[in-house]
């Protein structure tokens, strides 16, 4: 390149950044612009006819669908379920897998093997396992263990429905939290653990006061992350009960999608996507903003 | 001898570790197994984990059904593809965040932020108009455009980190030569950046071999079909063939546990990396 350092200075880094950057303002940025434009008209989808404003009606025809409130409910509980689920197991798993010396390599691989399956395949694995009556689950619950003596129609009624979908979440996820919580274990100083256990420290007061503080930025991202995550479940609930029985599983997604691509309502759609991505962002910054504070302050 | 001893004191972690491995791996356990059941034993009652008469019909079956090679094919098109084109532009980005001062930084790495943490999904219905317009659906090329966008976020994300740590010295030392930025990139950044460019290309072909909603949403033509797609519509047409359905599924894992197992090291590599500290 035959340019002076002052010219590559200014111009590489733009060009640098084209190829990235107008793909993401085509395929992203313009989308969302488009859809956040969509959530206030009613759109048209045969060619020709106009689309027309009605302000904000989809979106306070959101606030008065009772599915939204089912989908909204589903959500949160999925959510509010699965990312503690996540997070515990995960931690523990870690501790365990960071305090042995023999096959550690062994345990984290299996237990990451959830993680690296698409969601399509262990939804329909899920899907199959639940199945009534003569699925797995139900004859361990009823033939082998005696907790029921019937077996359950998991997938048939809403009441039950959501337990598979969100035990699928949980036993999913694991091994993510657990891969970076290994990490954030290896790399706290030995001889930290070790002065607290000469000064007498149990296990626990270990854990608690040593261990838990210095690990805690590692916390705060995965609990971001899986609670974006956790607002996101869709492929499980289309896959598994497809928001069935009578809407009563639905999800805010696969609510927005069947709104969208079932019903044709893409403008009210394009309403629902908002209110979830305007829910998300919210959340993840409170998150980041009140759930740091504390690290950057010791 | 001593080997004993350890695994004596040790055995409630053990215990504790084997309980939870059965739990991760039992429903594949199960899968493999109903693949390997001929279709009539499938609905058994008792269940049985291991198959009188295993056989791989159902493997062969699903291997030459409608399409279903056809089907491999374009996710392999398209997963490599669109990981080469987001690690690379990813890349190229990262750099420039990382090294240069340049108007209007701070707001494109912050839109670039503010879109990382807005699902996916959101976005999916004007992205169908869009593909329409560009004539892009039922085109596996479509597919390769969109994947590669909606990774880039993350990828520059990840990469901007662990370039801002690399050292500065050996940059400098190419300028005095009279080497380029170009140079730099591709003969020192690029190179020393293995580790990381191999954990966000793994992460990335994951992400696109089992990318679901948008290729089920862009995609109509059967012949441009990807897996994903095609394993939930196969248990959407064989019904209670779950023989079938997992065969098809197996199939579509295997290269990824190979791959996954063989590249161990970069996946969790580059979580230690300090890629993710952000």
């Amino acid at each position: 390149m035959g340019m002076s350092y002052r010219t590559q200075k200014q111009v590489i880094p733009y060009l640098f950044l084209l190829p990235a950057i107008t793909l993401f303002a085509i395929f992203l940025v313009y989308p969302l612009v488009k859809g956040f434009q969509m959530s206030f008209y009613s759109w048209a989808i045969m060619p020709g006819k106009a689309s027309t404003f009605i302000g904000l009606e989809n979106y306070i025809q959101a606030f008065q669908d009772p599915v939204v409130g089912v989908a909204f409910r589903n959500t949160l509980i999925y959510t509010l379920v699965t990312v503690p689920g996540q997070m515990i197991l995960a931690m523990l798993a870690a501790l365990l897998i960071n305090a042995i010396t023999r096959g550690k390599i062994f345990f984290r691989t299996l237990y990451y093997i959830p993680v690296i399956t698409s969601w399509v395949i262990v939804s329909l694995l899920f899907r199959y396992l639940f199945q009534s009556p003569e699925g797995l689950i139900n004859y361990f619950l009823v033939e082998v263990f005696h907790i029921f003596s019937e077996p359950i129609p998991w997938l048939q009624q809403a009441a039950t429905a959501m337990i598979p979908i969100n035990g699928l979440g949980i036993w999913k996820g694991i091994g993510w939290s657990m891969i970076i919580y290994i990490a954030a274990l290896e790399s706290i100083p030995k001889e930290l653990l070790e002065a607290a256990s000469i000064d007498g420290a149990t296990t626990w007061q270990r854990f608690r006061n040593v261990t838990l503080p210095l690990i805690s930025p590692t916390i705060v991202f995965t609990l971001v992350m899986l609670m974006i995550g956790g607002f996101n479940v869709f492929i499980s609930v289309f896959l598994i009960t497809n928001g069935g029985p009578m809407q009563q599983t639905e999800v805010m997604l696969s609510y927005m999608y069947h709104q969208a691509f079932d019903f044709i309502n893409f403008g009210y759609g394009a309403a629902l996507a908002f209110l979830m991505a305007i829910l998300i962002i919210i959340l993840s910054y409170l998150q980041m903003k009140y759930l740091r504070r504390p690290e950057e302050i010791s | 001898m001593r080997l004993s001893r350890f695994f004596i004191k040790n055995y409630p972690l053990y215990l504790l570790l084997v309980l939870g491995a059965v739990i991760m791996i039992f429903p594949f356990l199960w899968m493999v197994s109903t693949a390997l059941k001929a279709h009539v034993f499938v609905i058994e009652y008792p269940p049985q984990l291991i198959p009188d008469n295993p056989t791989w019909d159902n493997f062969i079956q699903a291997w030459n059904a409608n399409n279903f090679q056809v089907y491999f094919r374009n996710s392999a098109f398209v997963a490599v593809v669109s990981t080469i084109l987001s690690v690379l532009f990813s890349a190229m980005a990262a750099y420039s965040f990382a090294r240069f001062e340049f108007h209007g930084k701070e707001f494109i790495f912050y839109t670039l932020l503010l879109v990382l943490m807005v699902p996916n999904m959101v976005a999916i219905i004007p992205q169908f108009f869009l593909m329409k317009f560009l004539n892009l659906r039922n085109s596996l090329y479509g597919l390769i455009l969109i994947y590669t966008s909606t990774n880039l976020a993350l990828n520059i994300f990840l990469l901007r980190g662990f370039f801002e740590q690399l050292p500065h010295e050996l940059e400098e030392a190419v300028l005095i030569d009279g080497g380029s930025y170009l140079t730099i990139f591709t003969r020192i950044v690029m190179p020393l950046s293995t580790p990381a460019l191999a954990t966000v290309s793994i992460f990335s072909f994951l992400a696109f071999w089992d990318e679901f909603v948008m290729a089920l949403t862009f995609i109509d033509d059967p012949a441009k079909r990807t897996l994903p797609i095609a394993i939930a519509l196969f248990q959407g047409q064989h019904g209670t063939q779950w023989g079938l359905v997992f065969a098809a599924s197996l199939i579509a894992l295997g290269p990824v546990l190979i791959f996954f197992i063989s590249m161990q090291r970069y996946f969790v590599g580059g979580l230690t990396t300090g890629a993710f500290k952000g």
